[in-house]
């Protein structure tokens, strides 16, 4: 009894370490998508860069696809870029751009400047594709497989362990499905 | 041709006092919906200034949020509706009050939880306390009573007698 007297402060205290402990290697910004297992959201959006033509989600129907949300605005925007250039060298993936909240000339000239990696990129203005797509911290981009459904999503820039431990690996298992 | 044009022009003025009557209801202020909305959007957590609710926040998305719940308010839809719309988007985290389901049952019970042990441990300290074997003064008049006198009388002694 007295062995228990002092070890339970012990054990509870020791408890609560493990569990602060964990919540610190967690990163609070990251909100798991309730949306990822879901049918992506249909968009019907305009093309940024030839103005009057669209593109809708049902026009990627049968591939393995990624979205992109960037903005001529978004500064880690740019942290990403140069991945998502070796990525559409790399051929392995289309990836479409959703331009969100942003001008169109503001994001062709930003394109223009640093380069384009989209397949084709489309306007989301007032951002209500962003908001059916679940966007609250650009960048984010979302894996859809031929079905049309959501497998992944990563909140803020792609890195280089999250393209090749997660998205390139779960792409590609994917397209062979 | 006189009556023509003034009847063009009473025409003009017509059209023109209906598109401001039109634009006035669009703008009429309407205190049960901003009470309605005020009180759903403070239910409601902003993605990106976490600790702020939507009411609160000035971040770009929360205004495009209010502007999405003030539509579907408008449309018609209830609370819960509007609550739904933004959790099928966002996912629980956007409601400030999560909902009682299994992955939440610690989260709401485990104060309730921790409270019932709180009693247990204190009851278990009380009842030992005055179990059997042992004394402390209050339950054992017969030689307990007379233990706490002498002891009192001795304190008693060495503190207000000189040595």
């Amino acid at each position: 009894m007295k062995a228990l007297r002092w070890f339970l402060p012990l054990a509870i205290f020791l408890v609560l370490v493990a569990f602060l402990g964990v919540g610190l290697t967690r990163d609070p910004r990251e909100v798991p998508s309730p949306l990822v297992g879901k049918p992506a959201p249909a968009f019907d959006l305009e093309r940024l860069h030839e103005a009057g033509k669209r593109l809708s989600t049902a026009d990627l129907k049968g591939q393995v696809w990624l979205l992109n949300v960037w903005a001529s605005w978004c500064v880690s925007c740019r942290v990403e870029h140069p991945l998502l250039m070796q990525l559409a060298k790399a051929n392995v993936v289309p990836v479409i751009g959703l331009d969100y909240k942003d001008k169109p000339s503001d994001g062709r000239a930003w394109l223009a400047e640093h380069g384009d990696p989209y397949r084709m990129s489309v306007i989301d203005q007032d951002g209500r594709a962003g908001i059916d797509w679940g966007v609250y911290g650009v960048p984010e981009t979302f894996v859809v497989d031929k079905q049309g459904i959501i497998r992944f999503k990563q909140i803020g820039p792609v890195t280089v362990e999250s393209l090749e431990q997660k998205i390139i690996p779960l792409v590609r298992e994917l397209q062979k499905s | 041709m006189g009556t023509r044009s003034s009847a063009t022009a009473a025409r003009a003025i017509i059209g023109a006092l209906m598109l401001v009557a039109t634009l006035a209801l669009a703008q009429a202020p309407d205190p049960v919906l901003d009470a309605r909305l005020r009180k759903l959007e403070s239910e409601l957590r902003c993605l990106v200034c976490q600790n702020q609710t939507l009411a609160d926040s000035d971040a770009s998305l929360a205004g495009d949020l209010r502007r999405e719940v003030r539509a579907l308010a408008v449309a018609g839809k209830s609370d819960g509706e509007i609550k739904d719309y933004l959790v099928a988007r966002y996912g629980d985290f956007i409601l400030y009050n999560p909902p009682v389901k299994s992955s939440t049952w610690l989260l709401w019970f485990g104060p309730l939880l921790l409270l019932v042990a709180g009693g247990v441990i204190w009851l278990a300290i009380i009842r030992r306390r005055r179990g059997p074997g042992r004394s402390d003064g209050d339950d054992d008049p017969s030689g307990g009573a007379a233990v706490r006198d002498e002891t009192i009388a001795k304190a008693k002694q060495m503190l207000y007698e000189e040595p």
